[in-house]
């Protein structure tokens, strides 16, 4: 199978979570989105790996899982501290940080 | 011990003083803080006689020593070291300096004794001792100008004692900017110097300085001259001296020690120091010659018509020091520098009975309100008389020797300078007069109301207590000099002090009598070998004749006091009538103060006040306003894409990611 494949599957998965964060009002669907938008660029890294031949690339990948799993701890935290506050759970009402 | 091992430790008593009392002030009781700091100072008096001995025991030759502790700054073609240089001209200073400021201490112990200020006081003139000793014995000029800045300060610290007086702080002030007007004469005469001979060392400075200067030279002018604007600044003479009859708002002993032994003398001991410059500029000499003829002549005039006790005696001062800058400044070093030393012990001793008898007089000064003090008060009237003697120059006292010294040299050197020698003997008769005035105006005569209580009851009277210059009321606290004083007959640190200074002031001029003795001449002058001006010398016959002018004119000048405010007391109101304009110029000072506040003040207040109104309202502020309204404005727009819609965000970083990522693609084909 060549490599196109590999990069059209990724780039319609980082375009699907791209729309998801730009369109969806839920904290934890956003967070759904950014995963599906990291494990796109985790696709298109273990692809290139293998076609070069060699494991750097895989290991990015680990590097990158390791870094989204930290993000889904930190995001779901905040999300439950949101919950805890009685704030809404729509990120388009969470506008303190207005300039 | 070395000579200069001694002089450090005549450097290092009066801070350690001055240090000690001033962080122990809690610890400290009051007495103990007063005798420290009369020890300090007494000490480095022996320490300066240990000097002494050392400097006799070297070769005349040979008796110059520097000494350095270590680099003081250094940098690519600069090398200062914190040294010291000893020889016979620093010596005879700090003789001079330590011994009489040591008296001025121990009288202070007793005429401050009641102040609630007593260890600032002690601490500030312990350190003023400091700062002048720095000055005189200074290896170069750079240490020079610190100890010239610190004697400026300190002379602000202790005009300004009674802090709580607004004539006392002003009077500091006006005392301070003059004299900084004189650091900055200074400064740059230094820094002409390092251009033109690339060091600051006296020895090295005075060993090229013949080499590389022409005689008459623009440069060497005008390094000379910005040495003058120092040397006037701090020795009060026209036009920097309208600070000095000012600064008697500070404590009386203040007055005795900046006006006798120390401050003003710095400016005859900087000429005298830098000799070979002078000599090497005759034009500035010259100029400096008639400045001091001239202050001698007007101070003299202004002091006849003063009032006020420690003006009139303040006025004298300028006078004396118009007399030893005028020596100086014409080749007569030693003379000049025998002055200086008669008229510390006389003028000190002339300040210290002031002091008594205005602490007789509950606080006022004005001689108007005085007379029968001799009954009153046998001691402090025979001190103010033999002072008075010995600043008039009455035959055989040491201001009589040392005053026709200095008109001798003059006129043995001859020319124009023989002219300089008759106004110094019209100086001469003036100074009688106004010395004998006060003495005749404070001491005969019915008892004043004050005298009267101290002879009745034997203790001063105790009036409410006033600002002499104001007249106003005071209050008793701390920062104002209170309402208990005490007075030579009833403290002996006091009169321990005049007596001393009383000897000093008979007897002094029997070391330097023409024919006779030479002690302090045959001491001196190895310091002046190099110069031939130095190396004219009156005949002993010249100087007998001078000598004689000298006490006919002193006599004649008292006797014409006398006659004027004893035998004929209405005279004085007659020719004030009589001279009214004349007697207006001289109550007014000449009015310098008037003319400076017309010609330097006024004019530099404008300008202020342009630079404020023009300068800073317009251009700075204009430029740091829109610098800040052009960043605010940059601001606002900027901060209407920071919405708070975190989709937003996230649309604004995708879309510039693709962006990129598009640029990029579009370069690559």
């Amino acid at each position: 199978m060549s490599i196109e494949w590999y990069i059209v599957l990724s780039s319609l998965l980082f375009a699907t979570g791209a729309i998801g964060i730009l369109l969806r009002r839920s904290p934890i669907v956003i967070l759904l989105c950014l995963e599906l938008m990291l494990n796109a660029g985790n696709l298109a890294l273990v692809a290139f790996s293998r076609m070069v031949g060699n494991g750097q690339g895989q290991v990015f990948a680990l590097v990158v899982m390791v870094v989204a799993a930290c993000e889904v701890v930190v995001g779901l935290g905040l999300i439950v501290a949101i919950f805890r506050r009685r704030l809404p759970l729509d990120v388009d009402e969470l506008t303190e940080l207005r300039g | 011990m070395s000579a200069t091992a001694w002089a450090w430790l005549v450097l290092l008593l009066p801070l350690l003083g001055s240090i000690v009392v001033a962080l122990g002030f809690r610890a400290i009781p009051a007495r103990v803080a007063g005798i420290v700091g009369t020890a300090a100072v007494g000490l480095a008096f022996v320490c300066a006689l240990a000097v002494l001995f050392n400097l006799l025991g070297d070769e005349p030759e040979a008796r110059h020593h520097a000494s350095a502790l270590w680099t003081y700054a250094g940098a690519a073609g600069l090398d200062i070291q914190l040294g010291i240089y000893v020889d016979q001209l620093s010596a005879f200073m700090i003789l001079v300096v330590t011994g009489v400021s040591a008296l001025i201490h121990l009288y202070s112990f007793g005429y401050m004794r009641s102040d609630e200020g007593y260890h600032r006081f002690f601490s500030y003139l312990n350190f003023f001792v400091f700062s002048m000793l720095l000055l005189v014995l200074a290896g170069n000029f750079i240490l020079l100008i610190v100890g010239w800045a610190f004697v400026g300060f300190a002379s602000y610290a202790l005009i300004s004692f009674w802090y709580r007086r607004t004539t006392a702080t002003g009077a500091g002030m006006k005392a301070f900017v003059i004299n900084v007007v004189g650091d900055i004469g200074l400064v740059l005469a230094a820094f002409l110097i390092f251009r033109e001979l690339g060091t600051f060392d006296y020895g090295a400075v005075f060993a090229q300085a013949p080499d590389v200067f022409d005689r008459g030279g623009w440069t060497i002018t005008a390094i000379c001259l910005l040495l003058l604007v120092g040397a006037f600044a701090k020795s009060a003479q026209i036009p920097f001296h309208t600070w000095l009859p000012d600064a008697m708002e500070g404590p009386t002993p203040v007055s005795s020690l900046i006006h006798a032994a120390t401050m003003v003398t710095a400016g005859v001991y900087l000429i005298a120091r830098t000799h070979v410059l002078f000599y090497l500029a005759p034009t500035a000499a010259d100029i400096a010659a008639f400045v001091g003829l001239g202050t001698l002549l007007i101070a003299g005039t202004i002091a006849i018509a003063q009032t006020d006790l420690k003006r009139a005696i303040a006025y004298s001062t300028m006078s004396q020091i118009g007399y030893m800058i005028m020596g100086v400044s014409i080749g007569a070093y030693a003379q000049g520098l025998f002055h200086l030393m008669t008229h510390a012990f006389f003028k000190a001793l002339l300040f210290m009975t002031a002091g008594s008898i205005i602490s007789a007089m509950a606080n006022r000064q004005d001689i108007d309100r005085m007379s029968g003090f001799w009954r009153a008060m046998r001691f402090t009237s025979i001190c103010l008389v033999i002072g008075g003697l010995a600043l008039a120059a009455f035959p055989l006292t040491s201001g009589f020797f040392s005053k026709d010294s200095i008109l001798a040299y003059a006129e043995a050197r001859g020319g124009i300078y023989e002219w300089m020698a008759i106004g110094g003997y019209v100086g001469a008769l003036l100074t009688a007069i106004y010395t004998f005035r006060l003495v005749f105006r404070v001491l005969p005569g019915e008892p004043c109301k004050e005298a009267q209580h101290l002879i009745d009851t034997g203790e001063l009277y105790h009036g409410p207590p006033i600002n002499p210059a104001s007249e106003e009321e005071e209050d008793t606290e701390i920062g104002f000099p209170g309402a208990h004083h005490h007075i030579a007959e009833q403290s002996w640190p006091m009169a321990v002090a005049m007596g001393a200074l009383a000897f000093g002031a008979l007897f002094a001029g029997l070391i330097q009598v023409p024919g006779v003795d030479n002690v302090l001449f045959g001491f001196l002058e190895p310091a002046f070998e190099g110069s031939p001006l130095a190396a004219i010398h009156p005949e002993v016959g010249a100087e007998w004749r001078g000598l004689a002018i000298g006490g006919l004119i002193s006599i004649v000048g008292i006797a014409l006091s006398w006659y004027l405010w004893v035998a004929r007391p209405q005279l004085p109101a007659l020719f004030r009538e009589r001279l009214r304009p004349v007697y207006l110029l001289c109550l007014n000072k000449w009015y310098f103060d008037e003319a400076i506040e017309l010609l330097v003040v006024r004019p530099a207040l404008a300008i202020g006040r342009f630079a404020n109104d023009v300068f800073e309202r317009v251009v700075v502020d204009g430029i740091v306003s829109g610098t800040k309204e052009a960043v605010g404005d940059a601001g606002g727009i900027v901060r209407t894409v920071q919405s708070g819609f975190v989709r937003s965000y996230a649309l604004l970083l995708i879309a510039g990611f693709a962006g990129l990522a598009l640029y990029f693609l579009l370069r690559a084909t």
